[in-house]
């Protein structure tokens, strides 16, 4: 469904992303992760064309991103997105967030747009708080809206930059929940994260980037944590850092 | 002292049948240059100051830019000479505005500098997350401006543009220049014929302060309408003065 090929990009002189290539199937969980400067974070916004590339392809849906005849936002419009800081609209309440893209990039209507909004919202468990603004909840709370603004759209993909790593630590299991049912319900998933036991539980593959933007390994969960010693010698090095605590 | 309040009733002679009824078409003067060139310098303010936000088109940001500079840097009443005297003589057809329309444009314009600036910033101010989110849900640029940016800086620049208009009726006085009959003709002009300087220069004084105060006070009100609840944003609270 996402196939990347050959993927590079620079920042000025600075190369972020080199040479990256890697597949996503439909109904796949995959998490990318690796040391801060790795790149994950810029290669997941290379999926909805957030940050441009200057080589290499990428096809989303049989799309081709790099095209620039590619009707952008329509394709945005089906890849949904979830930011490490939230990103809701603060001057719209939570019920508005829900709404605004569907109405304004759907053309549903505004009772449509609220009912199914309003459906993701109380599977996020945050019904109650419809009529709030983003300012009033809590960080916990935010990111869940923002996964559910993010479904409202029915995406036909997921993307999650670092879902938990802004929230206090007490937080971070409500939003991991709402990942975790998600990806149970076949939803295809590209996860940036630094939690490895949501990666353990529910990924199926896991990308591994190191600095200078290269794809280090791209293998299965269970071979992933299962088998280290196939794995590079980097991998192992951070696999040790970040488990071992 | 003598105070003479008094001559406000008499007769100047002329169209006006009392100097106070002139002082109240003058007051309705400053208030119009005031308001048009308002109306103008919020159209081409917010025009130009989203525009040289626009990463991906340098032509625009050149332009936004080079108006922004040209404007904001040539003394204000400068620019009204300008208008008045040497832009007909290269553009002939405008010779056919009225001074109060040249006015207009030309306080309008060098307003809409300086709020094209503040444009800028309040729309820079924002975190870069907030653009990304709304391109991210499919809206296009010209949606992520108008239902995610715009309305966000917009109410974090709400203390200085508060202070843009009632700048905008203090410095409409310079219209006198071209000899649009506003508040500072009206004084210069009714002091010179009773002589009575201080109740002129008071009373006008008084108006401006008024319609100053007036802008102050409505625009307070509509700062606290769009207040957004639960967010604290630094100097998005108090009347902006």
């Amino acid at each position: 469904m996402i196939e990347l090929k050959q993927v590079s990009k620079w920042y000025g002189a600075v190369q972020v992303l080199n040479d990256c290539s890697a597949q996503i199937h439909k109904g796949e969980v995959v998490v990318v992760c690796g040391p801060s400067g790795s790149g994950k974070s810029t290669l997941i916004k290379t999926i909805n064309a957030l940050e441009p590339i200057q080589q290499g392809e990428i096809w989303v849906d049989s799309i081709p991103l790099h095209d620039p005849k590619t009707n952008l936002p329509k394709l945005r419009s089906r890849v949904g997105m979830v930011f490490q800081h939230f990103e809701l609209f603060p001057h719209l309440s939570v019920t508005e967030n829900l709404t605004l893209a569907q109405v304004k990039v759907l053309g549903r209507s505004l009772d449509e747009a609220k009912k199914h909004g309003l459906e993701y919202l109380e599977r996020v468990g945050l019904i109650a708080h419809k009529d709030k603004f983003p300012g009033q909840l809590s960080g916990g709370q935010q990111q869940r809206v923002a996964i559910a603004r993010a479904l409202s759209m029915d995406p036909i993909v997921m993307l999650f930059d670092e879902p938990t790593s802004a929230l206090d630590p007490e937080m971070v299991g409500e939003v991991l929940d709402v990942m975790v049912s998600l990806a149970k319900e076949g939803m295809t998933m590209v996860v940036v994260t630094h939690e490895m036991g949501f990666a353990r539980k529910v990924s199926n593959r896991v990308i591994f980037m190191d600095v200078g933007g290269r794809i280090l390994e791209d293998c299965s969960r269970d071979e992933f944590f299962g088998n280290p010693d196939a794995r590079q010698p980097r991998t192992r090095e951070f696999l040790d850092k970040i488990l071992h605590h | 002292m003598n105070w003479d309040w008094e001559i406000f009733f008499q007769d100047p002679g002329g169209q006006h049948t009392t100097y106070l009824e002139w002082l109240m078409s003058a007051w309705g003067w400053t208030l119009s240059v005031s308001l048009l060139a308002l109306l103008l310098a919020l159209l081409m303010g917010f025009m130009i100051g989203t525009l040289r936000t626009l990463p991906k088109h340098p032509g625009w940001v050149l332009f936004g830019t080079g108006w922004t500079e040209l404007f904001r840097n040539i003394p204000l009443l400068l620019q009204i000479f300008l208008w008045y005297h040497v832009i007909p003589a290269l553009v002939p057809p405008l010779k056919e505005l009225s001074g109060f329309v040249l006015v207009v444009l030309a306080l309008g314009f060098f307003t809409s500098a300086r709020i094209s600036e503040q444009v800028y910033s309040g729309i820079r101010a924002l975190p870069k997350g907030q653009f990304y989110a709304a391109q991210a849900l499919g809206m296009t640029t010209w949606q992520s401006y108008r239902y995610v940016i715009l309305p966000r800086a917009g109410r974090i620049i709400l203390p200085p543009l508060v202070n843009e208009m009632m700048s905008i009726v203090k410095n409409s006085s310079v219209a006198f220049a071209v000899s649009v009959s506003e508040l500072t003709l009206f004084a210069l002009q009714v002091q010179e014929e009773t002589a009575r300087g201080v109740e002129v220069y008071l009373a006008v004084t008084g108006l401006y302060v008024v319609s100053a105060l007036a802008i102050n006070l409505l625009m307070g009100q509509i700062e606290r309408r769009v207040q957004i609840p639960g967010l604290v944003l630094p100097g998005a609270t108090g009347g902006g003065h």
